[in-house]
This record gives structure tokens, C-alpha cells and sequence, in this order.
């Protein structure tokens, strides 16, 4: 009887992945034999997951430009797991797609699979996130954010903010979750633009874990410590947005009395600088779509294509906030 | 000296000595911070903030304490917090008008509903089926956030409704309101458990679950309702937490509170086998952690080291609780004189624990 139904069971678990492969086959009927070039190419791509805004949107910037572009696209969710990761690119393998793409949930454990890929000729590329492998050979390219940039441009901003002045102005950091890449790398990008000039002083830095939460709480705290603070350097939108209720439960204004400014461009965050409680965001923008679609083909056409190609990303100040508002996608 | 010696042997003596501590180390680095003001009509200050920051733990750590007097445990209190919060601000962000005070009262309304109904759930499993109270509630836990992510679409619902907003950011007579609910909360509590024969029950649920249904007590109702309370308990503190920032975060709202939950009840001075219990000690117990976290953000400890300097904290303050720890230093001292112990510094605090 056990041993009837622990195989009933087996048999489910063995039927629901090659369900969704069929899912996503879809539309084009015959996407197996497509090895011979002059059809469509196939994509097979595999995210992380839906765990923000920011990733929905990444995942339908992908979809539609893949639609665009005439690439057939095989997709697939990895619930921020990377074993199911695993599965999907080996699955991608065995059908034979001409290219893989995928974000890595995390940065290592990828050179079993990708070195399969290798072997069966089907190039990979990487977007978002990138892995540790010291074998570039592994993947073609790398196509996503830099963050040290975006931690460059906000300390530009501040830097030309606060031209002329001499007196000392002290910044307060929200950092991102400790030991992220993104955290490391915006405190990075901005500490080296503002140490150039000594009347920059970061005076408190903490981490805020990326959340609107611990954001707020956190700046409570400083508010408390530090009666003068001038500017808020937030690593996300989602811990600027806590802050701000924050410096106005302190009877401040936010955009005003503090100078705010943030990474990342999201829908809440950009309402809230047209708003004029942020001064200045720089955009993370998941919407790299388009210049994956483009990689994909000059990868599946055999031409060299640089191994770093980095997100076509721009920043905001209130005025821009305004006008681009209401045809923000995220 | 007789009396300081009959407080020390009081069993809140050690955590709420503890707490002074803590509180009064902050004077060393931050000589404001027990400044407590008036602005923009409302208190103002980082006791203030303990307290307010300090609200929702208590509260799912009084639901916790309950469970755990039963000789049972709750993990599955941060998903219910992060349910309750999605599902409220979900049917705010739903309704025409999100300042209508009528609209939110459903939304609160339902979601505490949904809470109770988890803890039923999770009080069905336990009681009802006879599953260990730790793999019962570790469904709900795992599953929980999935469903709260189902809610809130796997995205951060943000709201705008100023009667929401009340519950975890207003401020009644310059009073925070999550405070207020709070009191009254624990007040609900230690009438119910003290006042008439529910504690004694629920203690002896906890010590002998056999003995005390052979004895006549209905010992699967009282775990159910002790489920049932965590879970509302949670539901409560999801929708301060939410209201809060005027937002919901299916992923990281509650993220491991059932922990912290559960080391200020051990804090408190409740053991985690059940049996006899302490709401006092619980509430000091989950200050001491609110006061912890507060106090780090406020001297600026590097995050790199934040968790560090907590696990040393709070494994000196469970050393200091634990009676047989202080016995051993207490007998090292009289055979060796010169060593110093941590006790001896708080010598001074115990005058002041009446305060």
C-alpha cells in the first residue's frame, strides 16, 4: 500500500516539470527541431523569481522584447532556489535551445552546469547578477547594472549639490543587506566620489536591509543620535520611503530640512520625487530586455560581443520625476 | 539590605536589572537619550521609540509565552504577521475611498479574523491531531509567506489612508497608539490568566498535559485558545507593522519574529518546557531586545558587527538569568577573591528597580 502510493507520488513529481515544459513550448508548435538556424531562435531563459516589483518587471521587459524581436523564449521561474535553476538550464540543454540566459540566484556552484552547457555548444549568457566562476570561458557575457556607477552618480550629484559651500555637510547611509552585492557596491561608488572633498562626513551608516521597516527604523534612531544631518544616502527606494516618514515624525522635512537621495527608480520611489521628498534617484533599471534580445542575436550570428555590457541607466531629479511619472512601467 | 536581598530573589529582578543597564550604557554614548520631548504634539524621543519599535514584539512574544506555558512553541507568528498585514492593506488598497473609516475597520476586521482562523488552524494540528506543536507550526511558517505573497501579489502593496495609518504610526493625547494597544492588550491578558482560573489551566496544561486532563481539564480547548491568542496576538502586531509604513512586504514583514518572540519570553524568565509562566517578564523580556536593536543603531555599531555584538549581549544576559550560572560564579568568587563578575556592576541598579 506505502509503497503503491510513495510511487503514485513519484510519478506526479516526475509529470509536473514536463507539464510546464509543455506550457511553454506554446505557441510555435515545432520548436524541436529548430537547430538549423534559419528559424526562430530559442531562448531559454531562467529568473530568480517574482520577489519584487523590480523583478516583475525584469521578467516582462524580457517576455516582451523576446516577443519583439522574434525570438521564441522559453521561460522559467526558479522561486529563488538555485537546484531548480539547476534543472531548468540542464532541461534547456536537453531541448537543445540555441541560447541560455538566466539570473544567478546566487553568485557560485554554477561550473558543473555551465561547463554542460559548454559541451553541448550552447552559449550562455548571464543578466542581473553576476557568477564567481574563475572560467569566463563558461559564458559569453555579462549583462547588468553597475552598481559602483550608481553609487558614483549619487555622490556626482552630491558633490555639484554642494558646490561652493564650505561648511560641513553630514550624510546619513541606509545600506542595503550586508554583504549584497549591490549594498557593497553603492557604499563603494559613492564613498570614493565624496572622499574627495573633507566636508563630506558620513557621519552614521547602518544597514536597512533593503525594507521600508527597517529603513524607518533605523532612521529613527539616527534622527535621535545626530541632531543635525543634512543629507540621507538610501541604497534602495524601499528604506529612502521609510526614512522619509521617519524624518517627518521628527517634525522635518523630508526633500528639505534633508536632502534625499536614493538607488534604484521604482514606481513608489519616483510618486515620492515628484513629490519633492527625494531629491535625486538613480535608476537600477530592470528593463534590460531589449539589449538582451540584441546580445542574443549577435551571439547566436557568431559575432564577439564584449563580456561586459552594462544596463543603459539614467538618474532622475524632481523635474524629470514629473515628466516621466505617468508613463513609468514599474 | 534585607529588602534588596528579598528583590533580588524576586524572579524580574535579573531582567528588568538588565534592562537599566542596557538603557542607562546609552547615557555613555548618547547623553539625550533619555531626553523625552514634545513635537509636533506628540512624545518624542528614543525611549519613545523603544517603546513604540517595542509594541508589536510584545505582543506576539505575550501570544507566544501562552504556547509556550502550554508546552508548546509557535513558529508560524512572523507569517501571520506578514498575512495580516498584506490582507488588510490589500482590501484598503481595493476600496474606493482609502480614508473612509468604515473601509479600514472591515479590513482590520477581517484580518484579524484571518489570524484567528490561522490559529485555529495551527491549534487543530497541535490539539486536534497530535502533532509536535514545532513541525505543526512550521507548516504555517513556510506556507505562511507564500500566502502572504499570494495576497499582496509578490509585490509591496503602499497605501494612503490616514485612519490606517493610526494603528501603528498615530498618536492618541501625544500617547503612540501601538503603545496604547499594547497596554491594553497585556492588561487583557493578565486579567484573563490572573484574575480568574484560565492561568492557573494553562500552567498545568503546560507541566502535565495527561495529568491535568485526568484532573478534568479540558487540555485540547486551552492549547486551541492558546494557539488561537498567539495568532490574533500576530495578527495585531501585522497590522502596526504595516500601518507602520503604510506599506505591505509579503517577504520581509515578520521575517524571523517567532525568534525574537520567543528569546524574550526566555528572557522573561519562562521556561520553554511549559508550566508556570511570567507576562511581566516577557513584556521586560522583549524591551531588552528593542532596546538592544535601538541602542546599536544609535552608537553606530558597524553593521558588519551587528549580529555579533547581539549574540553577545543576549548570551550574557540568558547567563545572568540562569540561576545555576550565577550560583557557580557566585561560589568562585568567595574561594577566589579577585575575580571580577559581571553581576557586581549592576550592584548599583538594584535600588533602582522599583522605579
Amino acid at each position: 500500500m506505502l509503497r503503491k502510493i510513495s510511487m503514485i507520488i513519484a510519478a506526479g513529481l516526475l509529470a509536473a516539470p514536463l507539464a510546464a515544459c509543455g506550457d511553454n513550448g506554446g505557441d510555435s508548435g515545432s520548436g524541436s527541431g529548430s537547430d538549423s538556424g534559419s528559424e526562430k531562435i530559442v531562448l531559454g531563459f531562467s529568473q530568480v523569481g517574482a520577489e519584487s516589483g523590480w523583478r516583475t518587471a525584469n521578467t516582462k521587459s524580457i517576455q516582451d522584447s523576446a516577443k519583439e524581436a522574434g525570438i521564441e523564449l522559453k521561460f522559467s521561474d526558479a522561486q529563488q532556489k538555485q537546484e531548480n535553476q539547476i534543472k531548468a538550464i540542464r532541461s534547456y540543454i536537453q531541448q537543445k535551445v540555441d541560447i541560455i540566459a538566466f539570473s544567478p540566484v546566487v553568485e557560485s556552484g554554477w561550473d558543473t552546469v555551465l561547463k554542460e552547457a559548454k559541451d553541448a555548444n550552447i552559449p550562455v549568457i548571464l543578466t542581473d547578477r553576476a557568477v564567481d566562476s574563475t572560467d569566463t570561458s563558461l559564458y559569453k557575457t555579462f549583462i547588468g547594472s553597475d552598481f559602483v556607477e550608481e553609487g558614483k552618480k549619487a555622490g556626482d550629484w552630491l558633490v555639484k549639490e554642494y558646490q561652493g559651500k564650505t561648511e560641513t555637510v553630514n550624510i546619513v547611509e541606509l545600506q542595503g543587506t550586508t554583504g549584497s552585492a549591490p549594498a557593497n557596491d553603492r557604499k563603494k561608488g559613492f564613498g570614493d566620489v565624496i572622499a574627495a572633498d573633507p566636508k563630506f562626513k558620513i557621519i552614521a551608516s547602518q544597514t536597512g536591509d533593503f525594507t521600508r521597516a527597517k529603513g524607518k527604523e533605523v532612521m529613527e534612531a539616527f534622527l535621535k543620535a545626530n541632531p543635525d544631518i543634512d543629507v540621507l544616502y538610501a541604497h534602495n527606494d524601499d528604506m529612502g520611503l521609510g526614512a522619509i516618514e521617519a524624518i517627518e515624525g521628527a517634525g522635518k522635512k523630508p526633500g528639505v530640512d534633508i536632502k534625499i537621495i536614493t538607488v534604484d527608480a521604482v514606481k513608489d520611489g519616483m510618486q515620492a520625487l515628484a513629490d519633492g521628498k527625494i531629491n535625486f534617484i538613480v535608476e537600477c533599471s530592470p528593463l534590460l530586455g531589449p539589449q538582451l534580445m540584441d546580445l542574443v542575436q549577435k551571439v547566436h550570428a557568431g559575432e564577439t560581443v564584449p563580456a561586459r555590457v552594462v544596463t543603459e541607466e539614467t538618474t532622475f531629479t524632481q523635474e524629470q520625476a514629473k515628466a516621466v511619472l505617468p508613463s513609468r512601467q514599474y | 539590605m534585607t529588602t534588596i536581598t528579598r528583590l533580588a530573589k524576586h524572579r524580574l529582578f535579573w531582567p528588568v536589572a538588565i534592562l537599566v543597564v542596557l538603557l542607562l550604557s546609552n547615557l555613555i554614548f548618547t547623553p539625550s537619550f533619555f531626553k523625552v520631548e514634545v513635537r509636533d504634539g506628540h512624545l518624542y524621543g528614543s525611549l519613545i521609540d523603544i517603546l513604540r519599535f517595542g509594541a508589536p514584539l510584545i505582543l506576539v512574544a505575550l501570544g507566544m509565552t501562552l504556547v509556550i506555558a502550554t508546552g508548546g512553541i509557535d513558529l508560524s507568528v512572523g507569517s501571520v504577521v506578514a498575512i495580516c498585514g498584506a490582507l488588510a492593506c490589500w482590501r484598503i488598497s481595493e476600496q474606493g475611498d482609502q480614508n473612509s473609516v468604515g473601509g479600514v475597520l472591515v479590513a482590520v476586521v477581517l484580518a484579524l479574523g484571518l489570524a484567528l482562523l490561522l490559529g485555529l488552524w495551527n491549534g487543530f494540528l497541535v490539539a486536534g491531531i497530535g502533532i509536535q506543536p514545532i513541525i505543526a507550526t512550521l507548516i504555517l511558517m513556510v506556507a505562511g509567506r507564500g500566502l502572504a505573497q499570494l495576497i499582496t501579489d509578490g509585490q509591496i502593496i503602499t497605501i494612503n489612508s490616514s485612519p490606517y495609518k493610526e494603528i501603528g504610526a498615530g498618536y492618541l493625547l501625544t500617547f503612540p497608539v501601538p503603545v496604547l494597544i499594547a497596554i491594553v492588550v497585556i492588561v487583557v491578558a493578565v486579567l484573563l490568566t490572573r484574575r480568574t482560573a484560565l492561568g492557573m489551566l494553562v500552567e498545568s496544561v503546560g507541566g502535565n498535559a495527561e495529568a491535568s486532563r485526568l484532573a478534568g481539564i479540558r487540555s485540547r480547548r486551552i492549547k486551541l485558545m492558546a494557539y488561537m491568542f498567539a495568532a490574533l496576538c500576530a495578527g495585531i502586531a501585522g497590522l502596526m507593522i504595516s500601518s507602520n509604513v503604510s506599506s505591505a512586504d509579503g517577504n520581509n514583514a515578520g521575517l524571523w519574529y517567532e525568534l525574537d518572540a520567543i528569546l524574550a519570553v526566555v528572557i522573561g524568565g519562562t521556561l520553554l518546557t511549559g508550566g508556570r509562566f511570567s507576562i511581566g517578564g516577557t513584556v521586560i523580556g522583549a524591551l531588552i531586545i528593542q532596546t538592544l536593536t535601538t541602542t546599536i543603531y544609535t552608537i553606530g555599531v558597524p553593521p558588519e558587527t551587528t549580529l555579533l555584538v547581539k549574540a553577545l549581549v543576549v548570551t550574557v544576559v540568558c547567563l545572568i538569568q540562569s540561576p545555576s550560572f550565577r550560583e557557580k560564579v557566585f561560589k568562585g568568587r568567595r574561594q577566589r577573591p579577585p575575580t571580577p563578575s559581571a553581576p557586581t556592576a549592576e550592584a548599583p541598579a538594584k535600588v533602582e528597580v522599583p522605579a
